[in-house]
């Protein structure tokens, strides 16, 4: 296989379990170079344990995960974010008492070279140089999410949409080739959720990063993916362009809901599972 | 951040160097300096009573801030504070006496020294949180307090151990008027490094770690190696100190690093405001000033109601501790971003006013 062929990432029979819950079950799928991947399922259909497994926070209990063709699944998660993997979290994971300009300039901590004793020698080692130079790029992030009015602002006080953009931010700041936004749109209002998706397809687009997107919106989803996977109790069940997944029968009855008619079989289906 | 108003209007930062400087404004620069200049002629005009407190504040200040980086701002935390300031003292004395190495050197070298000590039992950090960590740093207070105690080669043991006068190109800073100056320059320098510090690369990590450390791992940040190191780092600071206080007193006694000790050191940075480095300075001023302010009020209550009532000359010694028990304890309720919150408030006040917003 040659280089541009090597998917950006790849999950090979990947299966995860706590105890006696299995989170994902043989979860086999690629994410080619430039696409927009997102993943779908209900609730509890194991979409953030699987994105957990692609930034290291969750080690696979079977299978592997490869990320540009290298093995990964012993990697820590700040091994992988050097590595070029980036991600937002679902429920804000912001640093909430430092300034929005620190919290971004921390997705910079594996691009920059200096270290406590240089740092602390500020003008004599070029830390401030550096400081300037990335002081540059992150303000290139602010100006694109436009969150300029308030990146002195300290994150904690800022309203949600707004911590869901500055999160944004971070993750972009780290440079990454992958980057997984784990319901990037959760709980805003629509002209918020139009922003994101912007946002989400320039990245994409211009930026020129593969993205990984769990979403419940649907109407995004199906709009601005280019491949999409479903998943249920932690099997896939499908994979595809979205016309292929909306149309495929299984889809529809786990996660879009059924026809009338149809409507009778679930509760056998629970009995028998 | 309550800084932002109190930048004056039409102060617009053009370039991103002016955006990162040490102090928000021109005249907060101005400000710093001409204390530094006052501080600089207060030998002059104070009393050795009045020195003596000032170099207390100055060695204990560089300790706390220690302290301060490793509990405020990485949100660890460590009772054995006072054992690594103990360590810092018998490195130098030790340095200097059994190797000749001169005191100028023989300071740094005890915080090195320290440091190494600090990242050893800063280990289990990696691994522990909270309660845990905190009996953790209890057991390295005691076990290094009992190594104080048997390592006469070290320590001198219970006798102690004399520590030559800081000296310089043979003139010996012996003297509390002399000596203000080498604590002076060893807290600005001290001080300087740790704003440095925070304002790049590892101190941001430090931070990131003490708000969020699962999402620092995410972006990239090694959450054993800087946990550790914080323990390196706030170690480095009490060894300085220590070593400033041996060189200070020119002899170091094997009792005074106690467990008590090390919870002043604690006090000193919640009254000051953890994650504050001015705070940690203004909190060790408190901490040590505070027993004055009560000395004063019991000799302006000498011979009142008050005084017969409470026996207060005998009382002295028993009151002083609980107020300053009563004091954290107020601090904690009202005020738990410390002393240096309370400051910012007060000059937002003075700016603002008449307007409270």
């Amino acid at each position: 296989m040659s280089a541009a062929d090597t998917p950006m990432f790849e999950a090979r029979g990947v299966s995860l379990r706590f105890g006696g819950v299995q989170a994902l079950t043989d979860v086999s799928f690629h994410i080619k170079k430039g696409e927009l991947f997102s993943i779908i399922g209900p609730n509890g259909a194991g979409k953030t344990s699987m994105v957990n497994c692609i930034s290291g926070r969750y080690r696979p209990t079977d299978g592997k995960v490869y990320f540009k063709g290298q093995d990964v699944t012993g990697m820590t998660p700040n091994h992988r974010a050097a590595l070029g993997i980036g991600r937002t979290f679902q429920n804000l994971a912001l640093f909430g008492h430092m300034t929005v300009l620190d919290n971004i300039m921390v997705g910079r901590h594996h691009l920059l070279k200096n270290n406590f004793l240089t740092g602390a020698l500020y003008w004599f080692t070029g830390a401030r140089q550096e400081e300037l130079a990335h002081r540059r790029e992150v303000e290139e992030i602010i100006d694109f999410l436009e969150i300029q009015h308030v990146r002195k602002a300290t994150a904690g006080t800022l309203s949600y949409g707004l911590r869901k953009r500055v999160e944004l931010a971070r993750a972009i700041a780290l440079k990454p080739d992958l980057i997984l936004l784990d319901e990037p749109m959760a709980g805003m209002n629509l002209e918020e959720k139009e922003d994101m998706a912007r946002y989400i397809v320039d990245l994409n687009e211009e930026w020129g990063m593969t993205v990984v997107m769990i979403e419940h919106d649907m109407g995004v989803v199906m709009d601005i993916s280019h491949r999409v996977m479903v998943l249920e109790f932690g099997k896939k069940i499908a994979e595809g362009s979205p016309e292929e997944v909306l149309a495929d029968p299984r889809v529809k009855r786990a996660y879009l809901g059924e026809d009338d008619e149809e409507e009778a079989a679930p509760p056998q289906k629970q009995e028998v599972a | 951040m309550a800084n932002i108003s109190l930048i004056p209007c039409g102060d617009f930062k053009t370039t991103y160097g002016r955006d990162t400087t040490i102090f928000p404004t021109v005249t907060s620069r101005n400000f710093a300096i001409l204390g530094i200049l006052i501080l600089l002629v207060c030998p002059a005009f104070m009393d050795r009573y009045w020195l003596n407190l000032c170099i207390q504040i100055g060695y204990l200040g560089i300790a706390a801030l220690g302290l301060n980086i490793l509990v405020g701002f990485t949100g660890q935390i460590s009772i054995g504070h006072a054992a690594f300031f103990g360590f810092g003292a018998f490195s130098s004395a030790w340095l200097s006496n059994s190797f000749g190495i001169p005191v100028a050197l023989a300071i740094p070298l005890a915080g090195v020294m320290t440091t190494a000590v600090g990242m050893i039992f800063g280990l289990p950090a990696a691994r522990l949180k909270g309660l845990y960590l905190a009996i953790a740093t209890l057991a390295a207070q005691y076990i290094l307090q009992d190594f104080f105690g048997r390592a006469d080669w070290f320590t001198g043991g219970v006798a102690g151990t004399i520590a030559e006068p800081f000296s310089l190109f043979g003139f010996a800073f012996d003297t509390d008027e002399r000596f203000f100056y080498v604590v002076l320059v060893y807290m600005v320098v001290m001080y300087i490094l740790a704003t440095n510090l925070m304002r790049s690369r590892d101190g941001r990590a430090l931070v990131a770690v003490r708000d969020h450390y699962l999402s620092a791992e995410i972006m990239g940040i090694n959450l054993t190696k800087y946990r550790t190191m914080s323990f390196g780092i706030s170690a480095f600071y009490a060894g300085i100190g220590g070593a400033l206080y041996a060189h200070y007193l020119q002899f170091v006694s094997v009792e005074g690093f106690t467990i008590l000790f090390s919870i002043q050191f604690l006090g000193m940075i919640i009254i000051g405001g953890l994650g504050s480095i001015m705070g940690s300075l203004m909190g060790t001023a408190f901490m040590v000033l505070l027993p004055e302010v009560m000395q004063a009020l019991t000799n302006s209550l000498a011979g009142t109601a008050i005084d017969t009532a409470l026996n207060l000359k005998e009382a002295i010694a028993f009151l002083r501790e609980m107020a300053i028990g009563l004091v954290i304890i107020l601090f904690l309720v009202f005020e738990p971003d410390g002393l240096a919150h309370r400051w910012k408030q007060i000059k937002a006040y003075w700016k603002l006013y008449p307007f409270s917003h």
